[in-house]
């Protein structure tokens, strides 16, 4: 092959690869676009695939604060609460994985990896089937409604990913490490803090953003447990504000801005590490 | 008690409070909605009479009315949102993993467009594709439909998800929602198998080309069948999301004018918390259930076997 000169096999896949971004760029085009139109500029339809005439910055501060006297709620508690859910419950579930996995992989015991694949199966399972019971246990343990009921329940389903995470993270440190400190006289806990546990940080990096997604993400949990608007992270409120009946368009595109944002960051900034989280949640990394 | 057999009880110690968590929020719960499933529980309070398989006969029988009409299409829509998504996942995912495959210059901006709906909540994209995917009114096109008739292309507008068309049991109300997820999802299959692609050795793409092997021919024999244990990763796991996919339809469309984009799922959901009918939506969860674990255990049960030879 040529480094030099016109090569129309080169220039196709060029050419497919453009296009393909092209693609998949159109709705965060679209959501541009429309979020820095006015109200009646996002009316006219015809306008819709175009850029805003007079960009305006109109729709983010509605999205944020709302209109309180037409009965609009503005996003800026509700992503306080999905940061107030998201940041203990990642916490919480990261370390909880990093000792599950320290010991599924490094102290195997007999039945060990029986209950790992146990374990898993909570991964896979439609919430729906535990649903009813879920929100009887956590309103009778007087948490219903409450933030504090969805982080628990956040870090108890985070279980099975986070530990099949850091299981494959630490298969990778070698056994002979854990055998020197052992040797030293090290135990289980002396062996974890001291030698696994400052190797971690890469695997933590990927747990962490893991789990700092999907709980963001989430919804189903959020809108079965928490009824009250003012408790509800960004997700519920965004499907609220979308499906009111003051349907401005501008105004919603921005709010999924708004809701996107702290992902979308995350993604760009650490992105590989991303990666390695989605290639080991397909349970053989 | 000997060193080592203290230690394997401390190691046991460490893993019972997820142990004992598990046990309850999974497996506990999912016996607790069977029995719900096979109870009479119909309004808010809780009422665990015994009623065998009714909830369910509801489901598959004339006896269930409207909730088995409802459960027939609901059913049909599942089966043919999953193939399709995972059809548009796999096909074009492995497609794109093979064109960045060809030392293409950029290649960390490809990948990371092609990624980033990934890190976007579902709602997030039900919201955005709602908006794109609008018919609007007659006259007044919205979304696509716009954009078609400024291409001078009206005879392609239709009304995307609010159609009530059908080819046999297949609603067409469906396509917006599978590109919607599979927008979504292919950056995942796309990384999955340029992982995949990254791993196979040089030498034998190079032993191959010696040998006079075309390019195509090298993809067709040798690199496609290596990477048939990834596309099973890739089915499995889209296809557990695709079987009780929720957030998605809920923000886009709901169930859709006469449940054309109904899925189990949002029948559940709106059974159980705004009809208050619980039995009957545990008996729609128990059956999703079962779906999810046909398509899932046999999967974790082989990794467990391949495990324990190793």
């Amino acid at each position: 092959m040529s480094a030099r000169g016109f090569n129309p096999m080169r220039f196709g896949i060029y050419l497919l690869l453009f296009l393909f971004l092209m693609l998949f760029l159109v709705p965060v085009y679209v959501m541009l676009i429309s979020s820095f139109k006015s109200f009646a500029e996002v009316q006219d339809l015809s306008r819709m695939w175009l850029p805003p005439k007079e960009p305006t910055l109109e729709s983010f501060r509605v999205a944020w604060f709302g209109i309180p006297e037409k009965g609009l709620r503005g996003l800026s508690l509700n992503i306080l609460n999905s940061f107030k859910l998201t940041i203990p419950a990642t916490i919480i579930s990261s370390l909880l994985g990093s000792m599950n996995g320290y010991i599924l992989s490094k102290w195997k015991f007999r039945g060990a990896n029986l209950i790992f694949t146990l374990m898993l199966f909570g991964m896979f399972i439609p919430y729906q089937s535990i649903l009813i019971p879920l929100t009887r246990v956590i309103a009778a343990i007087g948490l219903g409604g409450t933030i504090w009921g969805l982080i628990l329940i956040h870090v108890v389903y985070g279980i099975p990913i986070t530990t099949l995470i850091f299981r494959n993270y630490y298969a990778e440190v070698p056994d002979e490490i854990i055998e020197a400190a052992r040797i030293d006289g090290a135990g289980i806990f002396g062996t974890y803090w001291h030698v696994l546990f400052p190797l971690s940080l890469p695997g933590f990096v990927v747990v962490i953003i893991w789990q700092f997604t999907s709980i963001w993400n989430e919804f189903l949990f959020a809108v079965t447990i928490l009824q009250r608007p003012d408790q509800q992270p960004i997700t519920v409120a965004l499907n609220n504000l979308s499906g009111s009946q003051i349907k401005e368009w501008n105004v919603v595109m921005a709010g999924a801005l708004i809701a996107a944002l702290p992902t979308l960051l995350l993604y760009i900034i650490l992105g590989r590490f991303f990666i390695r989280g989605l290639l080991a949640g397909s349970v053989k990394g | 008690m000997s060193q080592a057999r203290k230690e394997r009880w401390t190691a046991f110690l460490i893993l019972l409070p997820s142990i004992i968590l598990l046990a309850i929020f999974v497996y506990g719960f999912i016996a607790w909605t069977a029995r719900v499933s096979m109870s009479a529980w119909d309004g808010i309070v809780p009422d665990y009479t015994w009623v065998g398989f009714e909830n369910y006969n509801r489901l598959f029988t004339k006896a269930g009315g409207v909730s088995a009409i409802r459960f027939r299409i609901d059913l049909w829509n599942t089966f043919f949102f999953t193939i399709l998504f995972l059809l548009g996942c796999v096909v074009v995912g492995m497609f794109l993993a093979i064109l960045l495959d060809q030392h293409v210059r950029g290649e960390g901006i490809f990948r990371t467009a092609y990624l980033f709906p990934m890190s976007l909540s579902f709602v997030v994209t039900g919201v955005v594709w709602q908006w794109i995917f609008a018919p609007g009114a007659p006259g007044r096109p919205r979304g696509i439909n716009a954009l078609l008739g400024t291409l001078g292309l009206e005879q392609l507008q239709w009304p995307w998800f609010i159609s009530t068309e059908s080819i046999g049991p297949f609603h067409l109300a469906l396509i917006p929602l599978i590109i919607a997820a599979a927008w979504q999802m292919t950056g995942y299959t796309m990384a999955m198998y340029l992982a995949g692609l990254r791993g196979i050795p040089e030498e034998l793409r190079e032993a191959a080309r010696v040998d006079g092997a075309t390019e195509v021919h090298i993809y067709r024999s040798i690199i496609m069948p290596m990477l048939r244990p990834i596309t099973l990763s890739a089915l499995i796991v889209l296809g557990h999301i695709s079987l009780k996919i929720f957030d998605l339809i809920y923000t886009m469309t709901g169930k859709g004018p006469g449940f054309v984009t109904d899925v189990p799922s949002i029948f559940m959901f709106e059974t159980t918390f705004q009809g208050n009918h619980y039995a009957q939506g545990a008996a729609i969860s128990i059956i999703m259930l079962f779906m999810v674990a046909f398509v899932v255990v046999p999967y974790l049960v082989t990794s467990l076997r391949g495990e324990v030879e190793r």
